[in-house]
């Protein structure tokens, strides 16, 4: 019995250990955050009261609010046309699959084994010479449609009723008025999931932007911080108050939709 | 009798043409979907092939055969990036799975306390971006940073430690990172598939007298074989293709001693004078890298 106990007792343990340390570099940058850069360094574990004063370093210093609002331009118009167009496909691959759409899926899934650094010379002269460097369709189009999408959302149209397609024809619905109407509002939970990881990882993606956000008015926000440790000296606050700005939009979002998040995620594993 | 069968065959007629003209319609849903990744896949990677037999420097290029791989044999730097990439693949694609699926293993327990805390917790890296968290860990382990300083404080450490002038140190704080990162992430693979493992097998395993190790290598693993092969292919992918956290935790560094080849193939494009024929010739070697060892993997994963 005092075994079984000391067994659960190192569980919890090393639990509270992993935890601890999951979170640990975040709470560290929010303190670092609101602190001076010396005492930032001097290893302060307490939260400070230069939250404003680094704000106001930080906004003069970098474009902090056109990189915000680029930020989250991109991410929301990248999520908006994925979902439709993945969906789209998704639902199309499912609910009139014959020989050729099965065949086309799988040829489209090889796409996930190609690494972006392979195609993003050629993508990069490509997108220069259809004029979309620093520009939003630019930033999304590589993106809008991805096969891990199209595939979770063919994997999810299996679970759509197919009375429902026939007793929404007699109805006299067109096949893209079922679509629209039916399939959208039953598979809510799959487009949120597939919203989440979408936005998040727009929100996240640096070398796309990299190559081809070059002028200062398209830059993103991890680009902004990635910057902003270019020069000699770095004001620690200021740095880890950018980075605590770029996290906190999809922490919150992972916060209030893990459970759709980690079902995104998972989902076309399944 | 006739009139019946005519109504029939004319019934099937009609539920065959719908069906066909449903098919046709099927593809509109899928066109623009598949034209797209046709577009920024499969396009670039014939042009990066294409691109890779060309030599010369910006635009302007010429075809030069396949001059660019042989020079690839020569080119320490690329050798050096190919390796850093293996480095973390060995040491944080093996320690990370392994420490995922514990943690899985430890919270599929439904009686557990402050389950969902614990999961949160350890979920909560994915939700930061992989600059973000490079950049968090370069100010810790600063050589006047965090990291340092509590160590000194606490009197185990005299010297500060360089970790980002070493260049195992570096490599270290690389693996540090990625399996801080990615951990939470491997997790909820794990959760989901030992969800879908029937209770009732534990419980006739625990009656014949299985323990809890035997239960671990016996049901566990065997049962999540296929989600352990599948994040170890995404783990590889990843890996291999690490950029992010190189450029911005350790910018390559020292030396190039953790410069991968993603950033290798970057700095060739768009950080040196510009080699776009060569930096397509490094680029279409790790495709084939990237296309080959999943292939070895599932091939080992089914033989055990």
């Amino acid at each position: 019995m005092n075994k079984k106990k000391l067994f659960r007792a190192s569980k919890y343990g090393f639990l509270i250990i992993i935890s601890f340390l999951s979170l640990f570099p975040l709470l560290w940058m929010f303190i670092a955050a609101t602190n001076k850069s010396v005492d930032v360094l001097a290893g302060t574990l307490i939260p400070g009261k230069n939250l404003i004063e680094n704000f106001k370093v930080l906004t003069v210093n970098t474009n902090l609010y056109r990189a915000m609002w680029n930020s989250f331009k991109y991410a929301a118009v990248t999520t908006l046309a994925s979902l439709l167009i993945s969906s789209l496909a998704g639902y199309g691959f499912e609910i009139y699959h014959d020989r050729g759409k099965d065949m086309l899926m799988k040829i489209l899934l090889l796409s996930m084994m190609v690494p972006f650094a392979v195609i993003m010379v050629p993508l990069y002269m490509l997108f220069g010479d259809l004029g979309l460097l620093n520009t939003t369709a630019g930033f999304a189009l590589p993106t809008v449609s991805t096969a891990f999408l199209i595939f979770l959302f063919r994997q999810s149209s299996r679970n759509f009723p197919h009375e429902v397609i026939e007793a929404s024809r007699l109805d006299g619905l067109t096949e893209i008025g079922i679509f629209f109407k039916m399939f959208i509002p039953i598979m809510r939970s799959t487009y949120a999931a597939a919203a989440v990881i979408t936005f998040m990882n727009a929100w996240n993606n640096y070398l796309w932007p990299l190559i081809i956000m070059q002028k200062d008015s398209a830059k993103t926000m991890p680009l902004l911080i990635s910057n902003l440790t270019a020069g000699y000296t770095t004001d620690y606050g200021v740095l880890m108050l950018a980075v605590g700005i770029s996290i906190l939009p999809t922490l919150i979002l992972f916060l209030a939709l893990q459970k759709n998040f980690a079902e995104g995620v998972t989902g076309s594993a399944k | 009798m006739i009139n019946s069968t005519i109504e029939k065959f004319k019934a099937y007629k009609r539920g065959f043409s719908i069906n066909k003209k449903h098919k046709i319609i099927g593809w509109f849903f899928v066109i623009p979907g598949a034209l797209l990744i046709f577009s920024f896949y499969f396009y670039p990677i014939v042009r990066a092939f294409l691109l890779s037999l060309q030599g010369g420097v910006g635009n302007n290029l010429r075809y030069a055969g396949l001059a660019n791989y042989k020079r690839l044999f020569e080119d320490t730097l690329f050798k050096k990036s190919l390796f850093n990439v293996f480095v973390y693949l060995i040491l944080q694609v093996p320690i990370m799975l392994t420490l995922a699926l514990i943690l899985a293993g430890i919270l599929n327990d439904k009686t557990l306390k402050f389950r969902s805390f614990f999961r949160t917790a350890i979920f909560v890296p994915c939700a930061t971006s992989l600059v973000s968290y490079a950049i968090i860990f370069r100010s810790m382990f600063a050589l006047d940073g965090f990291v340092n300083t509590i160590l000194i404080n606490m009197n185990l450490l005299g010297e500060p430690i360089n970790w980002l002038g070493g260049p195992w140190t570096a490599r270290l704080l690389i693996v540090i990172g990625l399996t801080w990162r990615w951990t939470g992430y491997n997790m909820i693979f794990y959760l989901a598939g030992l969800q879908n493992i029937d209770p009732a097998i534990y419980e006739a395993a625990k009656i014949d007298g299985a323990s809890a190790f035997d239960r671990l290598t016996k049901i566990t693993i065997p049962m999540l074989k296929p989600i352990i092969l599948l994040t170890t292919i995404m783990s590889t992918n990843g890996t291999l293709q690490i950029f992010d956290e190189t450029k911005n935790l350790t910018n390559g560094g020292p030396a190039n001693a953790t410069i991968s080849v993603s950033q290798y193939i970057y700095r060739l494009s768009f950080e040196y004078v510009p080699r776009f024929g060569y930096a397509a010739a490094v680029a279409f070697i790790v495709f084939i890298i990237v296309a080959i060892l999943p292939f070895i993997q599932m091939k080992v994963g089914d033989e055990r």
